[in-house]
């Protein structure tokens, strides 16, 4: 199979990308940088990362621990600004799942769907409908009127799913989401989030400490180096239709990056 | 549909709930005598010691009819509460603790609102309220009755002051473990502001809030209870002026019959509040299943 390697920061030039580049990208981050005060002094989580995402192109980030994979989504999300360089989205709609579904425990699960709906102002009788039809595309028709703590964690990370979905957004930030679920539950929700993807056309950001997962899901997979976080790789993922977790074509791909993560992590142990 | 079919699958195995053993008439019986029992025995205990100290004779004045029995208190307080002023006393005494509870209540959640979301009112104002909260209720009667004088605002005024402070002290707890995580999800939702403090802070803090309003009811009823021995207001039947009453005359069968009903008041009040702190914590998923 064909891996196009880029083993060098692509410092200027945006491309290596599935898709092609002459449409403006959903996402693009421009020498970005993010400096943390702590007691010690400055640190350095992200330093003059460039990176653009294309139009329903699904990036996979993934980076050893301490290569700023956290701070680089809430930059995109808006919950943080960078401390120099630019966050572009175009005006687009960006939501954001974490590890923890986080919905709220007072609230069932379509009333945490109906609230996503009602924060951006949506009129009631559209919420139930919107709400019935998000139930039904993460599968969880007639679940509604559960609460958060009588779903299973791989249902609840479907309702924040469908929350996100709620917010319109029509860029979907994933913070490690299928990190703290079983391998079963994790393989088919790679199924679910896949075919979501492609009925909404979205564009995904998903960060991932799971070279398997990022092999499995990405059209482009990019490795990030740890304190400071840099690009220092990027893999474009040509499609042959749906890849499997177990398939050798998953398995090649998540070796190279394996082994570009251990050399990563080696230059931190001298 | 291969995915979906084992995605329905994975759902329901998960969550398939124990195997039905027993009907629910049987539970719930068995739930209700497992809820019963400890009380009937802690009523039991309490006889049995009070019977043990009469019997114990231990100042050697049984015959004045100084300490009683409870065969001789019980009939006592079943008297009174059929004739004579032990009902309109209860009445006039909950009146008072339900309106200084609620003004505590709006008071505690209008001041803990503002020190929570203004940050230079809560560095001046934080050690104030907790301070409030551990002075003894009693110490405000000089200064409330210097105020206004033998009436019921002396009362609620203390009232107030004993309980607020739990309340306002709840609810800044409450907004301060907001969980953070929960706080993202609903930025990234686009709460902001009032709406923000509506749907997120103020439901997360409920848990809290409630454990706020149980302490504050019990200090509002130590409260009312000092303040009606303290302040005597002619005219009007209270718990506390049938208690001066009867000390002034010696008579211990209507001093204790008095004493049991605040007591049970009290512990009949705060099971109101255990039970909604269980229904909130029941909904959120807060409770062992094994326990509840």
């Amino acid at each position: 199979m064909s891996v196009s390697t880029r083993a060098t920061p692509p410092a200027a030039e945006p491309g290596a990308s599935a898709v092609p580049a002459d449409k403006p990208p959903a996402v693009a981050l421009t020498e970005v940088s993010k400096a943390y005060r702590t007691g010690r002094g400055e640190l350095l989580a992200l330093d003059k990362v460039s990176m653009t995402i294309a139009d329903g192109e699904f990036v996979c980030i993934i980076g050893a621990s301490g290569c700023g994979k956290s701070t680089l989504l809430n930059l995109v999300a808006g919950l943080d600004r960078p401390t120099s360089g630019t966050v572009e989205t175009g005006g687009r709609r960006v939501g954001l799942m974490f590890q923890e579904p986080a919905l709220f425990p007072w609230l069932s699960a379509a009333r945490n769907i109906e609230l996503a709906l009602r924060a951006r102002g949506v009129p009631r009788q559209a919420r139930r409908d919107i709400t019935r039809e998000l139930l039904h595309a993460v599968r969880l028709d007639g679940f509604g009127d559960k609460r958060p703590h009588e779903l299973s964690g791989g249902m609840r990370q479907r309702v924040a799913m469908a929350r996100a979905l709620a917010q319109d957004a029509d860029v979907l930030l994933m913070d490690e989401p299928f990190g703290a679920l079983d391998a079963m539950t994790r393989d088919l929700l790679h199924d679910e989030l896949e075919r979501i993807c492609a009925e909404r056309m979205l564009t995904v950001a998903f960060v991932t400490h799971n070279v398997r997962e990022a092999a499995r899901l990405g059209d482009r997979v990019v490795v990030l180096s740890s304190r400071p976080g840099k690009v220092i790789a990027e893999f474009a993922v040509p499609r042959h239709g749906p890849r499997r977790i177990d398939s050798a074509e998953v398995a090649q791909l998540a070796a190279t990056l394996t082994d570009q993560l251990r050399e990563e992590m080696g230059r931190h142990g001298n | 549909m291969a995915t979906d079919q084992a995605l329905h699958g994975l759902d329901s195995l998960e969550l398939s709930d124990a195997a039905p053993g027993e009907s629910q008439a049987a539970r719930l019986g068995r739930k209700a005598w497992a809820k019963t029992w400890p009380k009937l025995l802690a009523v039991a205990l309490v006889l049995a010691v009070w019977q043990l100290f009469y019997l114990s004779d231990f100042r050697g004045d049984t015959a004045d009819h100084l300490l009683q029995s409870p065969a001789e208190v019980l009939p006592n307080l079943w008297q009174q509460l059929q004739h004579g002023p032990l009902l309109q006393a209860i009445g006039n005494s909950m009146q008072r603790a339900v309106v200084g509870y609620a003004l505590a209540l709006a008071f505690g959640v209008v001041i803990g609102a503002l020190v929570s979301r203004i940050p230079p009112l809560r560095a001046a104002t934080g050690s104030i309220i907790t301070g409030l909260q551990t002075m003894p209720s009693i110490a405000w009667f000089p200064f409330a009755i210097i105020l206004f004088g033998a009436t019921d605002a002396t009362i609620l005024f203390v009232i107030v002051l004993g309980s607020a402070p739990s309340i306002a002290n709840a609810m800044i707890a409450g907004v301060d473990y907001t969980p953070p995580l929960l706080l993202r999800a609903g930025k990234v939702m686009g709460l902001r502001g009032l709406s923000l403090y509506w749907h997120l802070i103020l439901p997360s803090s409920l848990p809290a809030f409630m454990a706020g309003m149980k302490q504050a009811w019990a200090f509002a009823w130590r409260s009312l209870m000092a303040g009606e021995l303290v302040v005597q207001i002619p005219g009007v039947a209270s718990l506390g002026v049938l208690l001066n009453s009867d000390q002034d005359q010696l008579d211990m069968a209507s001093t204790i019959s008095v004493m049991i009903v605040i007591l049970i008041i009290g512990i009949v009040v705060d099971g109101l509040f255990s039970k909604a702190d269980l229904a909130i914590r029941n909904r959120r998923g807060l409770l062992d299943p094994a326990l509840a």
